[in-house]
């Protein structure tokens, strides 16, 4: 493009340099934030660089002085439990419409196909009536049950399980196995790319989510790390921004961590979401 | 069943076999079926019968109403604003988060040695915790000690309330949502331009187009509108979608000027609880959903024939 003048090039970086930091100037600022002093974050003099640390106060304020920790050990016992349900009751599924042969197969994978196109804004209501006559507002069992199942997570592996060849099943029945056992001892470690990229969409879709706990928690207990952080918020001023933000990274972290680690299945697992 | 010798097998084998299968999957789908139909199937028939009643939670009883809910929607000012500021907010959102992620994905796609440095920095916002970055965007935006404040400052400009002054809170939520959006039609584009042939742009050299914007009119573009075409589409919905950043930033304030659909329905439906009217609102949401969804289908199945 730029026939070996280096002018073109230079004008290029430039223009990404600016892209750049408006990507990634909210983490950048956040970070630091987390570790200079309170007063010291709004000092004309020192906007991008500290001058005054406050690391550990900040990070023990964090982590001693608000329930930040249990907010995350919800939210890690919450994504947790959700993607177990989701692979456990969506891989069985799948299997059974790539792989199976049964009445009302067609009919299944319509219905599927059109639950998918449901936002989950849309039955929000009437499950919060629900849990609300049961009176199970404010317990796991409301934060985890509506997801339970995911259409998006069946139709993926199903689609992934057409790929398996049929001459292995086929062989693995002669050879007497049965069909739990095929389940559990073929497609389950068969599926395990798609079972990866799936498990990274859902947990960054729930680890995110602040719709549905802010309509079914109000006690702070039960708040998983994105609605807790509000009621952090609610409670101090604006002269406690260190630890603030500093229980933003470390709610905002470990994402990004999984995201550095595993790039390639992380971007494909959201690409995916292209789908729903 | 393995005793049984090949040649018996036959057709009581087959049925046998047949009737094994359809067990099998009756296990197999049986919890999954259930859970959708309890969760999304259920839920949504009840969301289109509440709608034409008055039901209240806690009220005893509820009456059937008809479409009054919907005509009431309609007529109802704050509704509408809430409508028309969606509109605009995927108006504002939806083009610039286009035309910024084709514009970075064509440079980045140029570039070699820095190419995984530069993907990797577009990529970041899409880990983003989005209702705690806005709260750090609530720092980075406030109007008197944020950072940009101080900018503006420092250069003699006026000082701009970002999300206090009605005329800037919508766009100023959209800067935001424009962020969290951009890095993921970039990601889209990344991967729709690797899927351009090479040979097409030598072809392209060999008569004579091999100047950046020959190339990109006469090659990239035509290969490239599909993909285009789905970013913005799935963009639309989410920005439709918008709520964490309104719930966090401005509450729909100042004087409703931010007030998007879904927040006026989780107002309606779960802060005031009239369940019935919250129905109408969340069918209302998901018909300007439906719409953007039902062209993708059709383009989808527009490209497959094709």
């Amino acid at each position: 493009m730029n026939r070996g003048s280096l002018k073109p090039v230079i004008f290029e970086h430039a223009v990404l340099s600016i892209g750049v930091v408006y990507s990634i100037f909210p983490f950048f600022w956040m970070i630091i934030t987390s570790l200079r002093s309170s007063g010291d974050a709004f000092n004309s003099d020192s906007l991008l660089w500290p001058t005054k640390w406050d690391v550990v106060y900040n990070y023990t304020q964090a982590l001693l002085t608000t329930p930040l920790p249990r907010f995350l050990a919800n939210g890690v016992f919450v994504c947790g439990v959700i993607l177990l349900l989701q692979i456990a009751t969506a891989l069985p599924c799948a299997y059974a419409i790539a792989k199976l042969s049964f009445r009302g197969r067609t009919f299944l994978t319509a219905t599927v196909i059109c639950c998918l196109a449901i936002p989950f804004q849309a039955v929000a209501l009437p499950l919060f009536v629900g849990l609300a006559q049961l009176d199970l507002l404010n317990s796991y069992f409301a934060l985890i049950s509506p997801f339970a199942v995911s259409v998006f997570a069946i139709l993926m592996l199903a689609q992934y399980l057409r790929g398996y060849p049929d001459e292995i099943i086929e062989a693995a029945r002669l050879d007497g196995l049965s069909e739990k056992g095929i389940l559990w001892r073929l497609i389950l470690p068969a599926s395990k790319p798609a079972i990866a990229a799936f498990a990274i969409f859902s947990v960054a879709a729930h680890w995110n989510d602040l719709y549905w706990p802010l309509i079914v928690v109000t006690e702070p207990d039960l708040a998983p790390p994105t609605l807790g952080v509000l009621f952090f918020r609610s409670e101090e001023s604006g002269d406690q921004t260190g630890p603030l933000m500093a229980a933003a990274t470390i709610v905002t972290l470990p994402l990004v961590v999984f995201f550095l680690a595993a790039q390639r299945r992380f971007v494909q697992g959201i690409t995916m979401t292209g789908v729903k | 069943m393995t005793a049984i010798s090949q040649d018996t097998m036959g057709r009581y084998g087959a049925m046998a076999a047949r009737a094994r299968s359809e067990q099998m999957a009756f296990w197999c789908i049986g919890p999954a079926v259930f859970l959708i139909v309890v969760t999304t199937v259920v839920p949504f028939a009840t969301v289109l019968a509440f709608s034409f009643t008055d039901y209240q939670l806690g009220d005893a009883g509820l009456n059937w109403v008809g479409l009054a809910n919907f005509s009431k929607a309609l007529g109802d000012p704050q509704v509408r604003q809430a409508v028309t500021n969606t509109f605009l907010f995927a108006g504002m959102v939806v083009p610039t988060t286009v035309v910024l992620a084709l514009f970075f994905a064509l440079l980045v796609n140029s570039r070699t040695v820095t190419r995984r440095f530069y993907e990797l920095v577009f990529f970041l916002p899409i880990t983003a915790t989005m209702p705690v970055m806005s709260l750090v965007w609530s720092f980075i935006l406030h109007d008197r000690i944020g950072p940009i404040a101080r900018l503006l400052q420092y250069f003699e400009l006026p000082a701009i309330g970002f999300f206090s002054d009605p005329d800037f809170a919508l766009g100023s939520i959209a800067l935001i949502a424009i962020w969290q959006h951009t890095c993921f039609c970039f990601i889209i584009f990344l991967a729709g331009l690797t899927t351009i042939p090479k040979e097409m742009y030598e072809a392209a050299a060999l008569d004579g187009a091999d100047r950046g914007w020959e190339k990109f009119r006469r090659i990239t573009w035509p290969q490239l509108a599909p993909t285009t075409l789905v970013a913005a589409l799935l963009t639309t919905i989410r920005t439709f979608q918008v709520f964490e950043l309104v719930v966090v930033l401005t509450s729909g304030g100042p004087a409703g000027r931010s007030q998007v659909i879904l927040y006026k329905t989780y107002l309606e439906a779960f802060s005031y609880l009239r369940i019935g009217y919250g129905s109408a609102l969340t069918l209302i949401f998901v018909a300007m959903v439906c719409a953007i969804s039902l062209v993708q289908f059709r383009i989808a199945r527009r490209q497959q024939a094709a």
